[in-house]
């Protein structure tokens, strides 16, 4: 795992705040703000295992760093 | 390969955002066939992307590969042109339930039959989302839709047996919540030589959601996280834990003879001359 903490981005002109990568990220690392779009309160916590990405409808959120791992 | 670059190099970046809703299944599943192709050899120049009519039809025009959006429940009758026409391009068909089962369902069944090498990728969200949310062939029995007031009464077909039955040589089920398996049985797909069929379940929160007691996009993604039973673990399960869950993985594979080759050895061959 890197140490540093993962740069999680989110294009904010293509989510449309559905709040899935918020819902079932298994480190909690989003929060939802108030227009339902993701927050990343917790970057630390990220173990870049990349399913927000996979679930996210609109390709708006990606990890930074290349690093993949985690099971469905 | 980062989702900017994925989204750079196989999408028509000036097309997006998508018009699909908010939580729409669609985009997780154009996303999974992007980084499956994106996962397998074939040229981007030399594959081809055919839909119908529907919304999960509407993928290919947000995809940079050559596309064709065609007839409603005639994706595969084109695709089937494409591919008799030149074998040497991959072929990849995206189609929704409706578009499939219903008033594509006769060449859908041909098509397994014929064991042609297509990959297709049937984005099963229970209901005809574009037109207001009639109740498809693939429509749960008993639940709601526009058509359906007091419940549907018709039973649902599995996609996945009447393709294994018609003949189609690999069958494969998986959901938008199990997107990571999703990946790789479409890769799996697309390097498999014969008619590969992947059915996905996934959501459509506006049309068969909100009419059937799921609040939001999440609660249908959970919804799949607990009914989808993978097939290693379903073989230790008793038809009654079974009841209302439904397999995912791969479900059949299978080598025989494929159509298009079968078309060059048996007639283009004997019409040439080079055989009897």
């Amino acid at each position: 795992m890197n140490s540093e903490p993962a740069r999680i981005e989110l294009n904010e002109k293509w989510c449309k705040g559905c709040g899935i990568c918020i819902a079932f990220c298994p480190a909690k690392v989003l929060v939802a703000r108030e227009d339902g779009k993701p927050l990343v309160e917790n970057p630390e916590a990220c173990t870049r295992c990349g399913l927000c990405e996979l679930r996210c409808p609109d390709l708006a959120i990606s990890v930074g760093g290349k690093q993949h791992g985690g099971k469905n | 390969m980062s989702v900017k670059d994925l989204v750079d190099r196989y999408c028509r970046v000036d097309k997006l955002p998508h018009i699909w809703c908010p939580g729409c299944g669609n985009g997780i599943i154009m996303g999974a066939v992007i980084r499956a192709l994106d996962k397998t050899d074939f040229d981007q120049d030399k594959t081809v992307i055919v839909s119908g009519i529907g919304c999960s039809s509407r993928a290919p025009g947000y995809m940079n590969f050559d596309t064709l959006h065609t007839t409603h429940g005639r994706a595969l009758a084109y695709a089937t042109g494409v591919k008799f026409a030149r074998p040497d391009l991959n072929v990849v068909v995206l189609t929704g339930d409706g578009d499939c089962s219903a008033i594509g369902g006769n060449h859908l069944i041909h098509a397994a039959r014929r064991n042609i090498d297509l990959t297709v990728v049937v984005f099963n969200n229970s209901i005809y989302g574009m037109t207001g949310g009639q109740f498809s062939p693939l429509t749960p029995a008993h639940s709601y839709a526009s058509t359906a007031p007091y419940g549907s009464i018709d039973r649902n077909f599995d996609l996945c047996k009447l393709v294994q039955a018609a003949g189609g040589t690999y069958v494969a089920r998986s959901t938008a919540y199990h997107a990571r398996q999703l990946v790789n049985l479409i890769a799996t797909g697309l390097n498999h030589k014969g008619f590969a069929f992947i059915e996905v379940v996934t959501q459509c929160p506006m049309y068969y959601g909100r009419r059937n007691k799921f609040p939001s996009p999440v609660d249908m993604l959970k919804w799949q996280q607990e009914h989808a039973v993978p097939v290693k673990a379903a073989a230790k399960l008793s038809p009654e834990q079974m009841a209302g869950k439904f397999l995912i993985g791969e479900l059949h594979r299978e080598e025989a003879p494929e159509y298009t080759a079968v078309y060059e050895t048996d007639v283009i061959a004997k019409a040439r001359g080079d055989i009897n």
